[in-house]
C-alpha cells in the first residue's frame, strides 16, 4: 500500500522561550487520511499542528529545530513564503471565529485576497460550492448576506470551515473543532470530515478519543511533549504497544 | 485702643471647638470601654465608634452655627459700615473705603484713609467687633459643651454607634458623588448665565451667522450697545480649520504607529516605543505653544520662502495646526492602539491562516471589525484639538479672518476668549460677555462630540460582549 | 491569482509606513527636547564683569551710595572717561543687579581694606552678545552700540569678562530685566496651587469613587453620576477656568491671582481623573479578599477601609500623581482667574498673588527682549524634570503595584 506522504516531521523540537513544548517529533501524515492526535491537556498537540501552517511564527518567543516536510518540500526554508504556503493549508480553530462580514463576504474573502477567480459568477459559484461541501448550504441559502455572525455555534463552524475551503487546500488542520459545539452538531461535523477526506488531507486534534475513534484512519499519541505512539487507528485503540497510550485509553491518566 | 480685658478671637473658638471635639472623642471611647469591660454586658459597637460618634456629634452643629455666624456678621457690618460712608455713589469705590476701615482695624494696614468718617468708623467697627466676637464665642462654647454632654449621655450598650457613623460616612460620600454633578450643573449656568446676558444686546442670529468679528466695548457708559460687531462664524471656521490641520498630521502618524505596535512590533520593541510616544502628551501645551514660535514657525517660513508661496503668514493656521497635531499624535494612537487590541486575536488568527499578509489582515479584517473604535478615537482627538487653548494663544492670531486657505492668519474660540478675559474686563459689557458665549460653544461642542465617540465606542463594545 | 509578489510589496510597504508613523512621532519629540534644552542650557550662566574695587580699611561703608560707590570704582579703573555719554555707556553695559550685589558686598564688609577685582552683573544684551546668541556685525551687536563696544572689549582684553553660575533664574522671582528674573516666585505659586489642587481634589475623588463604585445601587441615578464625571474628565481646562473665574471670584470674591483660587480651580478640574483612576483601582482589586472579610463579621464600610482602599491605594496614586502632573502644566485655566499678572513678590501664602509656572513661560515668551528666549527655555526645562520626577514616582508606584499579588 504506497500511500502519499503528505506532510512529514522530523526531529521537531519547539521552544517556547526556555520552555521546551515539543521533543523530537517525528511523524507521518499521510494525503486523503484523516489523522488524529489526542493526547491529555497541554500535551503539545496544537502547538504541533500550528508548525505546520507556520502559525507559531506569531509568537516571538517561539523557536524550533528540525524539520517538517510538506510535499518533500521543507516549509521552515528561507526561501518558502509562509503566505503561500497557508493558502495550501486550511486552518479551522477551536471557537468558530467568523469575521464580522456577511456569510458571502466571509467565504469570498479567501478567493478574492489570492484573485482566484475572474467574473463575479465565478465568485458566486465559489463560494455555493464550498457552502455546499461543508453542509451549510440549504441552512443558509436564503441570508448569505446576513452576518455570519448570526449562525448558531455549528453553523459558525461549518461556515469556518466553508471558508477554509474556499481557497481550494490541499491539507485541513483542525484544532478541537467540535468542543465547543453541543452532541448534534458535532456529529454533523464529524460526516462533513468524513466526507472531505476523499479530496484533502486531514489533521484533526481532539480531545475526545470516542472521536478520534469515529473520525480517524491513524492516530498519534502525544504526552507531554513526546510523541509516544502512533499508527492505524484501530490498532492503537485496540492494540497499543506503549503501556503511556495503553494508560490513556484506558482512561488511568488523562 | 483695642481692648485686652476679653481676648476673644477667632483662633481661640476654633481652637476650643477642636479642643471639645477631640475631649467627646476621648471620654466617649472610655466610657464605651469601660462599658464593655462589664461582664454581663454585650456592647453594639466598638468603644472606637462611639468616641467617633460623640466627637462628629459635638463639632457639626457648632461649625455650622460658626460659619452661619461668620456670614451673617460680615453681612451685617458690610451694611452698617456703609453708612458711614453714604456720601460715595460708587459702590465699588464705597467697598474700597470699608475695607480700608477693616484692614486698619485688623492691624494689616496702617493708612488713615482720607475720608471724614473715616475713623468714627474704625471705632465703631472696632468696640461691635469685639463684642460680636465674644458673644459668639460664649454662645457656641457654651452650646457645645452642651451638646457634648448630651452626646455622652447617649452612650450605652445597645447604643448603635457604629452603624450612626457609617451612615453618615455613606452620607458624606453620597454628597462627595453628588458635587461631580454638581461642577457640571455650575460649569452651564456660570455659561449660560453671561451667555444669556450677551444675548441681551447681540441677536443669537448674527452671532452664530454673522462673518464679522471685532469686539469692541462701549466708551462710555451711556453708549447704548456697543459698536462692535459679533459675528463669530470667522472664530468657528479658524477653530474647525486649525483642528482639521491638526488631525490631518495626528490621523495618519497616530493610526500607522498604532496599527504597527499592535500588529507588527514586537513586544520589546512596543514597551519602549509606546512610552515614549506617550511622552508627547505629558509635555504641558505651553511648551508647544513655546516650540511653535521658536522652532516650527522659522522653519515653515524657510519652507515659504522656498516654495514661493505669497502671504505666508507667521500666524498662519498650518504652523498652529501642525503643532497642534504634534500634541495630538498620542490621544489617536493610544486610543486607536485599544480599539485595534479589543478585536479578538480569534480573528486575526483566522485571516492569516488562510494565507493573508498581515498588511490584509489589519485592513482587511482588523480594522473593519474595530472601524467604531477608530472612528470614536478620531472624535475624541478632535475634540481635544478644539479645545486646546495654549498652542493656538502663542503660535496662531488673534485676527478673525474668515478663509480656508491654510497660509493665512486665523483665530480660534480658546484665543479670543482668553484675549477678551485677561486684562481689564468690565463684568457687564458685551465684549466680555461675547467670550461667554464663545465659551458655552465650546462647552456645547465638545459634549456633543464625546457623547458621540462615547456612544460609538460603547455599540462596538457590544458587539463582542 | 493575485501576485504573490505584488501583496508582498503591499505588504513590506505596509509595514514601511508603520515605521515611519512612529519613528516620526519620536524623531518630532526628540526635536522639541534637543530644541529646548539646546537654547535653555545657556541661561544658567550668566555674564559677569570684573571690576577693581578700592574700599579702605574701617571705612564707615553705612553712608555710602551702591550707585555712586560702584560707578566711582568704574571711572577709577577708565580715568579716560571724561564725557557724560562716555560715562553713561560705561555704565549701561552693567545690570540695575549689579548695585543691588554691590550693597551686599557693603553689608558684607568686615572692615579689612578692599583692593581686588570683584564681579558684576552684566546686562542682558552684554550677557547676549557674550554668550554668542546676538553676533557681532562690526563694532556693534544686537542692542549694543559701537560706543559701549569700546569698553566690552576693554575689558574683555583685561580678561575680566566671565560667565558665572546664574542665581537669579532659580533664586529670584520675576523682573523686567531678563538677567534679572527668576522662577522662583513661579515655583511657590505653582506648589501652592498644586497643593491646593491636591487637598481639594484627593479625598472628594476618593469618596467618589468608592460611593460609585461599592455602595451605591445601580440605578439611573448613579448612571448619571457616572455620564457626568466621564463628560467632566473631557472638558477643555479654559471651560474649568472659566468657572473658576464666575464662581470663586465673582461669587465668593476670592482674591484675585491667589494660588488658592488658582488651586481650587486645577483640583475641580483633576476630580474627575482622580475618580476615574479610583475608580479602576477599586474594580481591581480581588472579590475573594473582601469576601473574606465580610464572611468574619466586617461590615461593608470596615471592609473598604480596611482592605479594598489599602489595597487600592497604589493604582489611586498613580492616577493622581498623573492628574497632578497634568494640573501643574496647565495655563488656561490660571490665565482666566488672573494668576497672569507681573508679581515680583514670592509669594508667602496661598492668598497672596501669585504666579505659576507655565504662566510665567507664557508671559517670558512674549516679552521682547532677546534675552528671555533661552530663560523661557531654562524655565520650561524646569517644568519638565518636575513633571519627570512626578512620572517616574506614578510608574514606580505601578511596579510595585504589581509585587503585590
Amino acid at each position: 500500500m504506497t500511500q502519499e506522504l503528505k506532510i512529514s516531521a522530523k526531529n521537531l523540537n519547539v521552544f517556547y522561550g526556555k520552555k521546551q513544548a515539543l521533543f523530537d517529533i517525528n511523524l507521518n501524515i499521510y494525503a486523503n487520511e484523516v489523522t488524529s492526535l489526542i493526547g491529555p491537556s497541554g500535551c503539545g498537540k496544537s502547538t504541533l499542528i500550528k508548525c505546520f501552517n507556520r502559525m507559531n511564527d506569531l509568537v516571538d518567543i517561539c523557536k524550533y529545530s528540525g524539520q517538517i516536510m510538506i510535499d518533500g518540500q521543507d516549509i521552515n526554508h528561507p526561501s518558502t513564503d509562509p503566505v503561500s504556503l497557508r493558502t495550501r493549508i486550511g486552518m479551522v480553530f477551536q471557537k468558530p471565529n467568523p469575521f464580522p462580514k456577511s456569510l458571502y463576504d466571509n467565504i469570498a474573502y479567501g478567493p478574492r485576497l489570492h484573485g482566484m477567480f475572474n467574473t463575479k459568477e465565478d465568485l458566486d459559484e465559489i463560494v455555493v460550492s464550498s457552502l455546499q461541501k461543508a453542509g451549510l448550504f440549504n441552512e443558509v441559502k436564503d441570508r448569505l448576506f446576513e452576518p455570519g455572525t448570526g449562525l448558531s455555534g455549528g453553523q459558525q463552524q461549518r461556515l469556518c470551515i466553508a471558508r477554509a475551503l474556499a481557497v481550494n487546500p490541499e491539507i485541513i488542520l483542525m484544532d478541537e473543532p467540535c468542543s465547543a459545539l453541543d452532541p448534534i452538531a458535532t456529529a454533523k461535523i464529524e460526516e462533513l470530515i468524513e466526507e472531505l477526506k476523499e479530496k484533502y488531507t486531514i489533521v484533526i486534534v481532539t480531545h475526545s478519543m470516542q472521536q478520534a475513534a469515529r473520525v480517524s484512519n491513524r492516530t498519534a499519541y502525544m504526552h507531554m511533549g513526546e510523541l509516544i505512539e502512533t499508527g492505524l487507528t484501530k490498532n492503537i485503540f485496540s492494540n497499543p504497544e506503549h503501556a503511556k497510550t495503553q494508560d490513556y485509553i484506558t482512561g488511568r491518566i488523562g | 485702643m483695642i481692648s485686652h480685658e476679653i481676648n476673644m478671637n477667632i483662633e481661640f473658638i476654633i481652637l476650643s471647638l477642636i479642643g471639645l471635639t477631640a475631649y467627646s472623642f476621648l471620654i466617649g471611647r472610655k466610657k464605651a470601654l469601660a462599658l464593655s469591660s462589664l461582664k454581663n454586658v454585650i456592647i453594639h459597637s466598638q468603644p472606637y465608634y462611639h468616641g467617633l460618634h460623640s466627637a462628629l456629634i459635638t463639632i457639626f452643629p457648632a461649625s455650622i452655627l460658626l460659619v452661619l455666624w461668620s456670614w451673617i456678621e460680615s453681612s451685617i457690618f458690610s451694611i452698617n459700615l456703609r453708612e458711614y460712608f453714604k456720601d460715595i455713589t460708587d459702590p465699588a469705590l464705597a467697598d474700597f473705603y470699608i475695607s480700608g476701615v477693616i484692614n486698619y482695624v485688623g492691624g494689616v494696614d496702617q493708612k488713615i484713609m482720607d475720608h471724614v468718617n473715616f475713623m468714627s468708623a474704625v471705632n465703631y467697627y472696632e468696640t461691635t467687633m469685639q463684642m460680636n466676637l465674644v458673644l459668639k464665642g460664649i454662645i457656641i462654647i457654651f452650646l457645645t459643651l452642651i451638646v457634648s454632654r448630651y452626646s455622652l449621655k447617649l452612650i450605652a450598650a445597645d447604643f448603635k454607634a457604629r452603624d450612626l457613623v457609617e451612615n453618615i460616612v455613606i452620607r458624606v460620600m453620597r454628597y462627595a458623588s453628588i458635587f461631580a454633578i454638581v461642577i457640571t450643573v455650575g460649569i452651564v449656568l456660570s455659561l449660560l448665565f453671561e451667555t444669556l446676558k450677551f444675548f441681551e444686546s447681540v441677536a443669537v442670529s448674527e452671532f452664530l451667522f454673522g462673518t464679522h468679528w471685532s469686539p469692541q466695548m462701549s466708551i462710555r457708559e451711556d453708549q447704548v450697545g456697543s459698536s462692535g460687531s459679533f459675528g463669530a462664524v470667522p472664530v468657528f471656521t479658524g477653530t474647525l480649520l486649525i483642528s482639521f490641520i491638526a488631525m490631518l498630521v495626528a490621523g495618519p502618524i497616530g493610526l500607522f504607529s498604532a496599527i504597527y505596535l499592535s500588529q507588527y512590533a514586537s513586544t520589546k520593541v512596543r514597551s519602549i516605543a509606546k512610552p515614549i510616544i506617550e511622552v508627547l502628551a505629558g509635555i504641558p501645551t505651553v511648551v508647544y505653544g513655546f516650540f511653535a514660535v521658536i522652532t516650527v514657525g522659522p522653519f515653515f517660513r524657510e519652507m515659504g520662502i522656498f516654495f514661493d508661496i505669497d502671504n505666508f503668514s507667521s500666524e498662519s493656521a498650518l504652523i498652529a495646526g501642525s503643532v497642534l497635531g504634534i500634541m495630538i499624535i498620542p490621544f489617536v494612537a493610544s486610543l486607536t492602539d485599544d480599539a485595534l487590541s479589543a478585536v479578538p486575536q480569534s480573528l486575526k488568527e483566522g485571516s492569516l491562516a488562510m494565507g493573508a499578509t498581515l498588511s490584509e489582515t489589519t485592513s482587511k479584517v482588523i480594522i473593519p471589525a474595530s472601524f467604531h473604535g477608530i472612528a470614536g478615537s478620531f472624535l475624541l482627538a478632535f475634540s481635544r484639538a478644539i479645545g486646546e487653548t495654549m498652542i493656538v494663544v502663542m503660535a496662531a492670531g488673534f485676527a478673525a479672518n474668515l478663509t480656508a486657505n491654510p497660509f493665512n492668519a486665523v483665530t480660534t474660540v480658546t484665543v479670543q476668549i482668553v484675549g477678551l478675559l485677561t486684562g481689564d474686563q468690565e463684568f457687564n459689557s458685551a465684549k466680555t460677555l461675547s467670550a461667554f458665549a464663545l465659551a458655552f460653544v465650546l462647552f456645547f461642542l465638545t459634549l456633543i462630540l464625546n457623547i458621540i465617540s462615547l456612544t460609538i465606542v460603547n455599540k462596538y463594545r457590544e458587539q463582542y460582549e | 491569482m493575485n501576485s504573490i509578489i505584488k501583496r508582498n510589496q503591499s505588504e513590506k510597504r505596509f509595514k514601511f509606513y508603520g515605521i515611519l508613523a512612529v519613528a516620526t512621532a519620536i524623531i518630532l519629540l526628540m526635536i522639541l527636547l534637543f530644541k529646548i534644552f539646546s537654547t535653555g542650557i545657556s541661561a544658567f550662566n550668566q555674564t559677569y564683569i570684573g571690576v577693581k574695587i578700592q574700599i579702605e580699611a574701617n571705612s564707615d561703608v553705612s553712608n555710602l551710595d551702591p550707585r555712586r560707590e560702584l560707578k566711582r570704582n568704574l571711572r577709577a579703573m577708565f580715568p579716560d572717561v571724561k564725557t557724560r555719554s562716555e560715562k553713561k555707556n560705561l555704565y549701561s553695559i552693567f545690570s540695575n543687579g549689579a548695585y543691588y550685589e554691590f550693597q551686599e558686598m557693603l553689608d558684607n564688609y568686615d572692615g579689612k581694606k578692599i583692593d581686588g577685582y570683584y564681579y558684576f552683573l552684566a546686562s542682558d544684551d552684554v550677557d547676549m552678545y557674550v554668550k554668542g546668541t546676538v553676533k557681532r556685525k562690526g563694532n556693534s551687536a544686537g542692542r549694543i552700540q559701537s560706543s559701549q563696544m569700546i569698553y566690552i572689549d576693554m575689558f574683555k582684553n583685561m580678561n575680566l569678562i566671565e560667565l558665572k553660575y546664574n542665581k537669579y533664574l532659580l533664586g529670584a522671582s520675576d523682573s523686567r530685566d531678563p538677567e534679572l528674573a527668576g522662577i522662583l516666585g513661579a515655583i511657590y505659586g505653582s506648589l501652592y496651587a498644586i497643593l491646593i489642587a491636591f487637598i481639594t481634589s484627593f479625598p472628594l475623588g476618593i469618596l467618589t469613587a468608592v460611593y460609585l463604585e461599592k455602595l451605591a445601587s445601580r440605578n439611573r441615578f448613579s448612571d448619571l453620576i457616572e455620564t457626568n464625571i466621564n463628560n467632566l474628565a473631557a472638558v477643555p481646562s479654559i471651560v474649568f477656568g472659566l468657572l473658576g473665574l464666575a464662581i470663586f471670584l465673582n461669587f465668593f470674591d476670592l482674591p484675585r491671582s491667589a494660588s488658592l483660587v488658582g488651586g481650587l480651580t486645577l483640583g475641580l478640574m483633576t476630580l474627575p481623573t482622580i475618580v476615574i483612576a479610583s475608580r479602576s483601582a477599586i474594580k481591581s482589586v480581588p472579590p475573594s479578599i473582601e469576601e473574606a472579610s465580610i464572611g468574619l463579621g466586617s461590615s461593608k464600610i470596615q471592609t473598604i477601609f480596611n482592605f479594598t482602599l489599602p489595597l487600592a491605594m497604589p493604582g489611586i496614586l498613580t492616577g493622581t500623581i498623573i492628574g497632578m502632573a497634568r494640573a501643574i502644566g496647565e495655563t488656561a485655566p490660571l490665565l482666566m482667574i488672573g494668576m497672569v499678572a507681573f508679581i515680583v513678590d514670592i509669594p508667602r501664602s496661598p492668598m497672596d498673588a501669585a504666579t505659576a509656572l507655565p504662566v510665567q513661560i507664557f508671559l517670558w515668551q512674549d516679552s521682547p527682549e532677546r534675552a528671555f528666549v533661552e530663560r523661557t527655555s531654562a524655565a520650561i526645562m524646569v517644568l519638565l524634570l518636575f513633571l519627570f520626577v512626578l512620572n517616574i514616582t506614578a510608574v514606580y508606584l505601578r511596579k510595585k503595584l504589581e509585587k503585590k499579588w
